[in-house]
């Protein structure tokens, strides 16, 4: 796609704010619609839109395979760390009231680490998808 | 929607197909909207018509464009789907009313959930401080299957890549390539 010169003067303009409104979505989830899980499909959807008007091995530039695979487990081990920081902490797995001075706070961080290690998870899992589908190499 | 899963069914064009049910999940969100499900509508919208869709682009782009013509007859999947679906309004016929204050979902513990978790968990948004903290393993087993999913697709189709053995994406020649495809 590399003569559609429309797509990508108007692609390079709107990436910045799809990523802009996932992080809305994922930090926003605590007082409006959305949380980890819609904020991973639009933060992806920004890079396979990146994927798609410049080319895979671009993308890949900017978000190299190692780095996916990476951050796909990344996400479930903060999840699953949140959990054990509840044991440590003295409470039950994913307990979050132990985690912070007060039981609401501690509610505010746990969710707030979980829904970004979803959002994390789900980010590089389409991203991965996507890639491997249409680029098969990479 | 009944229009476009009818659509759906008679066209060859796989690339149509895609796109109508692309706007299928749209309208889907629509009707959770109408039914205040916004939570709902939003995964239904990002999801089912953003990246379904995408994905769905990015297999036709290795497959054909068109479907082939069935090769036997769809009597005995027409009757199995309509029998399937008269037994499902069958069963809709005992659920109670959309919003009635006596159902029992509404009864037994969203209440608590809608008085308590304001104290509880200080939140404004319920869904979120459902879906994280009170369900919280039920959406740890969620991420789960996500990234089972996307380690599925790598095992299937992501070969060969691997930084500390660079020398593995050379053994994939393209005689390889072609005699898997």
């Amino acid at each position: 796609m590399n003569n559609h010169s429309v797509l990508r003067v108007v692609s390079k303009f709107m990436i910045p704010y799809i990523l802009l409104f996932a992080l809305y979505v994922q930090f926003h989830g605590d007082f409006g619609p959305g949380g980890g899980f819609q904020a991973g499909v639009i933060f992806a959807a920004a890079f396979i839109l990146y994927g798609l008007i410049y080319g895979i091995e671009n993308a890949r530039k900017v978000l190299p395979a190692t780095a996916t695979r990476i951050l796909l487990a990344l996400g479930v081990i903060l999840y699953a760390g949140v959990g054990f920081a509840g044991i440590y902490f003295g409470g039950n797995y994913l307990d979050y009231n132990v985690l912070a001075a007060t039981a609401t706070g501690g509610q505010h961080l746990g969710i707030f680490l979980v829904e970004f290690g979803v959002g994390t998870t789900v980010a590089a899992t389409m991203v991965t998808i996507f890639f491997v589908f249409s680029g098969q190499d990479f | 929607m009944a229009l476009t899963a009818y659509a759906i069914i008679r066209l060859r064009n796989l690339f149509a197909v895609v796109i109508l049910s692309g706007i299928f999940s749209l309208l889907a969100a629509l009707l959770y909207v109408l039914l205040t499900a916004v939570d709902v509508a939003f995964t239904e919208a990002s999801v089912g018509a953003g990246i379904s869709t995408l994905l769905m682009l990015a297999t036709l782009s290795i497959t054909s464009e068109y479907e082939k013509k069935p090769a036997h007859s769809a009597v005995l999947p027409i009757l199995i789907v309509v029998v399937t679906g008269a037994a499902l309004i069958y069963g809709t016929l005992d659920m109670p009313l959309y919003g009635a204050a006596d159902a029992p979902a509404n009864l037994h513990l969203i209440p608590r959930f809608i008085e308590q978790s304001g104290t509880e968990i200080g939140i404004p948004n319920i869904v979120t401080s459902i879906l994280a903290s009170y369900r919280g393993y039920d959406t740890l087993g969620e991420t789960v299957v996500i990234f089972t999913a996307a380690i599925g697709v790598l095992v299937l189709l992501g070969r060969g890549h691997n930084r500390w053995r660079p020398g593995m994406r050379k053994s994939v020649t393209p005689e390889d390539r072609e005699e898997e495809v």
